[in-house]
């Protein structure tokens, strides 16, 4: 065990570390900027616990309805040995689907074996030749190191020997509806495909093959419109790659991290709640409300960040000319507080709108 | 986000109430507006749990849905719906008014006032445009026919969902929407869209800031979401054992009503709280007075409304799908316009919306301290009365020499820039040349012209007729790989 791991040990209190997922690591790139959220999930601390400890309780409940439905869409695709999934991801490839193809299910208990499986018949599946059958592997098992911890997913199905590629293919049930889908929910499958991609080029590029192998576009299938017939679609997940890797990258040097990080910090879920909330607000935090549906700790940094411009938003911080704080804002705004020199111009035009509103309203300016 | 609303942002967090950022209504309210307020099944496509639906606080219609996933079930709750909101339409198209058109050599009717549907927040349009989606291309024979009323409903559900885009529109309103453009809190954009939160800051219960009140809002135990989506705590602990009993009740009359009845409950407890909000809010949005240009944008819902019923009488079609390519870049062009002159109507009667202007420059405000109303300018072929004034103005002027300006008070004429000076205690000194408005010959008409003491703002934005572009006809346009039929509609995803 290295220092950092130790150390990261120590903060989390000795429990086991919280296993990441593809939901969750997808969640790490949402705000990169904060300390805070890279440390507690570089330790694996159970942040929901901690929340609820310092009396700060995260909102991210499921609907089991939701969970049902889901589940139900999967298994229907899935129900004819994949005849009709290969079908839809050929189409959307725009290749021949050809006349057979190998479904190979990976899923079974033993998580290490489950592993090795799928290594070995992933790496077998790279294309050797043009008259191969395309191969379709469902829930095989990847791995991926985050922050120093092998983390393992599952993606919904990987597609090999389509398009001289392998596919990783998405089921979700949210719909799409002539040809358009909520733009979160896109948004987050794609993030969370794009976990998938890097895990599976990584698992290629350690058994000697080319990662590029693994293509950048994964296949979304949802079902169409109002009935449960399904529709493929291809999302460039280039971009949410990129943002990805620089963030695993930056939890990977987590001992840099850890050097702003005070010698007594804990998030040990057994400390009072007092003394938890005292050591966290020793860490960095980087509040947006954009938190708010993507941290578990965010009603917390949401609290501590309440007299903070960024918490009313990037956009309204920006307007304010950057002023840090509401109370500074209002002092300069009021000509109260003489400005430092590079504030010069955001006092100025907070003057003016000041005036401007209080004009306005026929209030003494 | 401008300067001025966020700096209202800031001052609505430190004074721990929501401030104005409007000091007129900029929107048409109906005296008897049909507010809905829908709740959907978590993981469905669109699939509606229920509604609470009423034109007065004291008329409310519970409608449910007892299994979401039934699609009988589903349509029948259109069909209820639709016996709800076609008699509200149809109440509308009484009396009609006569509109000059094309230069007054013709004359067409609208109906003296139209609907106005009201829900809690954007996600309650975004429903009501896939109800619309779902129903409106409905048959009423074949193998799954529907009651006639469910296609009607679609259609007229997507005619306010489309209407719902253009900028100005009063047709269908988010009431969360509708607030946030009168209101500034002391919470972020994403926050403000929880009716319940923005309620708290906007009004909060005696004894409690708007913080307060807004935190007390995001709890879903004390106060339930404003849909369409439900709690999940809701959905788990209280709302499946409720659809099981009902289902599991299926063979005993009895059991099966008190199900129901229990469903009925539970849904009315999480509908009523928004229902009050809504109604609390249509109250805050009628303390204000309306703007002056809020009757002219509801005659443009009030065209709109017109010519849909009468494209319904005709035995018009749904909707498509999708728009063609020239129908696309024509709605484009006039949601275009619709913004620009919106705004630009918002500015003009509202000084508080007007001083978003005057700190970006486009706007001054200054007092006229010169004025030559006999000026004429005869330099041409013929004399012209070209009057002139002098403001001297406190804030900074950075229009050019040459920009023409209008003043929200004589917005027919235009001002014409001569000469912008600094002048002493960095003031400035702005000479403008008058031109229209002024009545006809070569004395302007009295009062046309601003006299030496009036306090005038001058703007860029201008409230002149803008024209709307020609496309060319659908037979016109070349057909593109990208045009495809409309079976098979492509997705195209963003990310």
């Amino acid at each position: 065990m290295t220092s950092s791991e130790q150390r990261l040990a120590a903060i989390r209190g000795g429990v086991p570390a919280r296993r990441h997922n593809a939901r969750t690591i997808a969640a790490l790139t949402g705000n990169p900027g904060c300390t805070r959220r890279a440390v507690l999930d570089g330790a694996g601390v159970d942040k929901p616990k901690l929340a609820e400890r310092i009396g700060f309780p995260a909102r991210f409940g499921q609907s089991r309805f939701a969970i049902t439905r889901g589940n139900a869409f999967e298994a229907q695709l899935k129900a004819d040995g994949g005849v009709e999934l290969l079908r839809l991801v050929a189409e959307r490839l725009g290749v021949p689907p050809g006349d057979r193809a190998d479904w190979t299910d990976l899923g079974a208990d033993d998580l290490a074996d489950r592993q090795r499986r799928s290594r070995e018949v992933l790496a077998a599946a790279v294309p050797a030749g043009p008259d191969e059958p395309a191969a379709l592997f469902d829930h095989p098992l990847l791995g991926l190191d985050v922050a120093g911890r092998r983390v393992y997913l599952e993606p919904d199905l990987v597609a090999a020997r389509l398009a001289g590629r392998f596919h990783v293919v998405e089921i979700k049930s949210f719909p799409v509806i002539d040809g358009q889908a909520d733009p979160g929910k896109v948004a987050a499958a794609a993030i969370q495909s794009a976990v998938y991609v890097l895990a599976l080029r990584e698992l290629l590029t350690a058994e000697g093959h080319d990662p590029e192998l693994v293509s950048h576009d994964v296949v979304l299938v949802c079902p169409r419109d109002f009935a449960n017939q399904p529709v493929a679609s291809l999302l460039d997940v280039r971009k949410q790659l990129l943002v990805l890797r620089r963030q695993l990258d930056r939890m990977a040097r987590i001992d840099a991290l850890l050097a702003a990080v005070p010698e007594d910090f804990t998030a040990d879920l057994t400390a009072e709640p007092a003394t938890l909330a005292a050591a966290l607000s020793t860490v960095e935090a980087r509040y947006a409300p954009d938190c708010l549906a993507a941290c578990e700790l965010a009603y917390f940094c949401r609290h501590e960040a309440r007299e903070q411009t960024a918490a009313l938003g990037r956009p309204v911080r920006e307007a304010l000319g950057g002023v840090p704080t509401v109370p500074e804002v209002l002092a300069l705004a009021t000509g109260e507080r003489t400005p430092e020199p590079e504030q010069a111009e955001a006092a100025a035009l907070l003057r003016a709108a000041a005036r401007l509103r209080a004009e306005a309203l026929g209030l003494p300016a | 986000m401008s300067t001025l609303r966020a700096l209202a942002r800031a001052q609505a967090l430190a004074a721990g109430v929501a401030q104005p950022v409007a000091t007129v209504r900029h929107l048409h309210l109906s005296p008897r507006p049909l507010v809905l307020v829908p709740l959907a099944m978590a993981g469905e496509a669109n699939a509606p749990l229920a509604m609470l639906v009423g034109a007065a606080p004291d008329e409310t219609r519970l409608l449910i849905v007892p299994q979401p996933r039934n699609r009988d079930q589903r349509f029948a709750f259109a069909a209820e719906l639709a016996a709800v909101l076609l008699p509200y339409l149809d109440g509308h198209r009484g009396a009609t008014e006569a509109v000059a058109v094309d230069r007054g050599r013709d004359v067409r009717h609208r109906y003296v006032d139209a609907p106005q549907l009201l829900v809690p927040n954007p996600a309650g349009i975004t429903f009501l445009r896939l109800l619309g989606r779902a129903t409106r291309f409905r048959r009423t024979d074949g193998e799954h026919p529907v009651h006639p009323s469910v296609p009607l409903l679609g259609r007229w559900l997507t005619f306010f969902a489309e209407r719902a885009e253009h900028p100005g529109s009063s047709a269908l309103v988010a009431m969360t929407d509708a607030l946030t453009l009168h209101w500034a809190t002391g919470q972020s954009a994403v926050e403000d869209l929880h009716l319940p939160a923005l309620l708290g800051w906007i009004d909060p219960p005696a004894g409690h800031t708007g913080a307060e009140a807004a935190a007390l809002a995001e709890d879903p135990a004390r106060c339930p979401p404003a849909g369409p989506a439900t709690d999940p705590e809701f959905d788990n602990r209280w709302l499946a054992p409720a659809i099981a009993a009902y289902a599991a009740a299926e063979a005993d009359p009895a059991a099966r009503a008190a199900a129901y009845a229990e469903l009925e409950r539970l849904l009315r407890d999480q509908l009523a709280p928004t229902w009050e909000l809504m109604w609390r809010g249509v109250g805050l949005l009628r303390a204000l007075p309306p703007g002056a240009r809020v009757e002219g944008r509801w005659a443009g819902d009030r065209d709109a409304f017109t010519g849909y019923a009468e494209h319904l009488d005709a035995g018009g079609g749904p909707q498509p799908r999708r728009d063609g390519a020239v129908a696309a870049a024509q709605r484009l062009h006039r949601l275009e316009r619709a913004l620009t002159s919106c705004a630009v109507q918002r500015a003009y009667d509202d000084p508080l919306v007007m001083a978003e202007h005057r700190l970006a420059g486009e706007a001054f405000v200054g007092e006229v301290t010169l004025a030559d109303p006999k000026r004429v300018d005869d330099s041409g072929k013929r004399p012209v009365l070209r009057p002139r004034i002098q403001l001297v103005t406190t804030e900074p002027v950075l229009v050019p020499v040459g920009a023409v300006l209008y003043s929200p008070t004589r917005p027919a004429q235009k001002a014409r820039v001569v000469f912008v000076t600094p002048a002493a205690d960095g003031k400035t000194e702005v000479v403008l040349e008058l031109s229209g408005g002024m009545g006809r010959g070569l004395a302007a008409a009295p009062g046309s012209v601003p006299e030496a003491g009036e306090r005038l703002c001058y703007t860029t934005l201008s409230e002149a007729f803008l024209p709307p572009a020609t496309f060319p006809t659908a037979e016109e346009t070349p057909r593109c790989p990208s045009r495809r039929p409309p079976t098979t509609p492509r997705p195209q995803l963003r990310s």
